[in-house]
């Protein structure tokens, strides 16, 4: 097992570790972490796997950086609906509330 | 020349993103209104200069790829440039007058709609797969941030549940990104096809396709991929869902169909195309019978796209390992479709919000002597159902009979059941809200009358989707322009 090839498998453990998280978990803000988990196993494999062409390879950790920026701009975004959502209904999960059960916390 | 029609394409949305997040909304309005005639004008623009020269490569700031930004820019480009700049301003126009510009955070929605149709632009003329992610990521945080401009819970999470779809999406894929690089060295999809037309596929590079279309047809809510859509669909104002419906689902599938049409020969299976087409079809049949099923006007139409976006999905079947003109009438239908769809439902959910706003219900029963009082928005409506029922001489039914042919032509005549089941189900789903409409309960007039160019613009779209059966040689003509292989890298 080569280095690169242990780099990309390391992602995809990752990539899989946070698509279980953020299909599973209920809480938002789990989900949102396993979200970034997600994106952090797919940087790796971005920057690991092309390494066998004679060195490191320079396009894919300039594409890293691009992705991390879109990365936090998305999960900014989601902690403000989130905060905002929380806010309204004070509930932490998507789930629908039931008609007899009216939210808590709303203005 | 080419210069500046670039710049008028990517640069100025952006620029007017961040002039109109510094005005409130009545200005933003004036400035907006300045920026889609830039639009519009340099859409034409892009479109002359094509028809003239034919397609070509623009790398950005004289970079070319793998370093700058490289974009292509052919007929297929161009006819979803210029549709939509015509979806978008519509929406945009009514937007400016349905919007109520006395709440606070309604000023957001001028930025949003500028960021949106700078990314549309970006994906539509980016021929890179990291830039098509970037675009695609541009377009769904607007998106998100355009369904939350409702403002209250159910909105809110309507549009977290729609940014945890989009970003799953986004990120499964960019690990095919990740891993077709890994294995070709090359982000350029003309670059990628090249090597793979002269070398065997290596291993693997069907999961990085199967990653990626995966990916996106979450983005594009392709059955059971749909559950977020309806929500976010439905509880957004309208002038948002008739551009969320109309252009943005559209984005991912036209990256999905691109990466199709270029690998799909190569790494992709008849297995796989069968199943990516059997799924289309679900989406038919189910989103239909949702639809039918709703009592929110809303609703209806948003279960309705689903349905009509499982049409689009027919692509991969009819393209993979068929003659060089079924492909290409597939390619039509499919085009077509897309754009017969796209200013039907944009007419249909801007008459809806029309209509809604009148009855001051959402609700389907509501709309009880509508046809008597309000015969305007009801029109429109109805004229944009016809095109989604497929009748003659809608766009629609241009683009279901050049599907049909496809079918049949390949030897694959299971998909015509689909067309066929699709059209009656579509007739079942918006006869229902007619039928509703045309009750007489009320006998005096108790509506709200909406200003006239809010039902100006519904028809407007609507004659178009109408009038594109009548024009489609025309339309696809644009799609067929030549592509000037000089450029090429």
């Amino acid at each position: 097992m080569t280095a690169s090839l242990l780099y990309a498998l390391a992602g995809a453990v990752l990539f899989g570790m946070g698509l279980y998280g953020l299909l599973r978990l209920p809480h938002l803000l789990r989900k949102l972490l396993a979200f970034n988990i997600m994106g952090s196993g797919v940087f790796l494999v971005m920057v690991g796997l092309p390494q066998h062409r004679g060195g490191a390879d320079p396009i894919p950790q300039a594409l890293v950086l691009t992705g991390i920026v879109v990365a936090i701009a998305a999960t900014a975004l989601a902690v403000v609906l989130m905060r905002r959502y929380y806010h309204l209904s004070g509930m932490t999960t998507l789930e629908e509330p039931s008609p007899e059960q009216r939210p808590g916390g709303r203005r | 020349m080419t210069l500046w029609l670039m710049a008028g394409l990517l640069f100025t949305p952006l620029a007017w993103a961040v002039l109109t997040l510094l005005t409130d909304f009545r200005w933003g309005r004036w400035v907006t209104s300045f920026g889609i005639l830039v639009q519009v004008l340099v859409s034409l623009g892009l479109w002359l200069t094509i028809a003239r020269d034919g397609g070509f490569y623009y790398g950005l700031g004289g970079w070319d790829a793998p370093l700058g930004i490289e974009l292509r820019v052919d007929g297929l480009a161009v006819t979803f440039v210029l549709l939509t700049a015509v979806v978008a301003s519509a929406c945009g126009w009514h937007a400016g007058v349905y919007i109520d510009p006395d709440k606070a955070w309604h000023r957001y929605f001028w930025p949003l709609f500028w960021f949106l149709w700078s990314g549309l632009n970006a994906v539509w003329l980016g021929g890179d797969l990291f830039n098509l992610y970037v675009g695609l990521e541009l377009i769904s945080l607007s998106a998100v941030g355009l369904v939350a401009l409702g403002g209250k819970a159910a909105a809110l999470r309507a549009s977290l549940r729609y940014l945890l779809a989009a970003l799953l999406g986004s990120l499964a894929y960019l690990l095919g990104v990740a891993l077709l690089y890994g294995q070709f060295g090359s982000l350029s999809i003309a670059g990628v096809a090249t090597l793979l037309a002269d070398n065997p596929a290596p291993a693997g590079s069907g999961l990085a396709l199967a990653l990626m279309v995966t990916g996106l047809s979450l983005k594009t809510a392709l059955f059971p991929l749909h559950q977020w859509l309806p929500p976010a669909h439905g509880i957004a104002k309208s002038p948002v869902s008739a551009l969320l419906s109309a252009l943005v689902v559209k984005a991912s599938f036209y990256i999905a169909a691109r990466l199709w049409l270029e690998f799909g020969a190569t790494i992709g299976s008849f297995a796989a195309a069968q199943l990516v087409g059997l799924l289309g079809s679900a989406a038919v049949v189910w989103g239909s019978w949702l639809a039918f099923r709703q009592q929110q006007l809303k609703q209806v139409v948003a279960y309705s796209s689903v349905a009509q976006i499982g049409y689009l999905f027919l692509l991969f079947p009819l393209t993979y390992s068929v003659s060089e003109a079924v492909s290409l009438q597939a390619q039509q239908g499919i085009t077509l479709q897309v754009i017969s769809h796209g200013l039907a439902k944009a007419a249909m959910f801007l008459a809806a919000g029309n209509l809604i706003l009148s009855v001051g219900s959402g609700r389907i029963e509501a709309l009880a002597g509508v046809s008597r009082f309000l015969p305007f928005s009801l029109f429109s409506f109805g004229l944009a159902g016809v095109s989604l029922m497929s009748l003659p001489p809608t766009g629609g039914f241009t683009a279901k009979w050049l599907l049909l042919q496809a079918s049949l032509g390949s030897g694959q005549w299971w998909w015509v059941a689909v067309l066929l089941a699709g059209g009656l189900l579509s007739a079942a789903y918006v006869f229902r809200i007619y039928r509703a409409s045309f009750l007489e309960r009320p006998e005096t007039d108790r509506f709200y009358h909406p200003p006239r160019s809010l039902e100006v613009i519904p028809l407007i779209l609507a004659l178009l989707s109408l009038g594109l059966g009548l024009a489609s040689e025309q339309v696809l003509s644009v799609m067929a322009l030549p592509f000037e292989e000089a450029g090429a890298p």
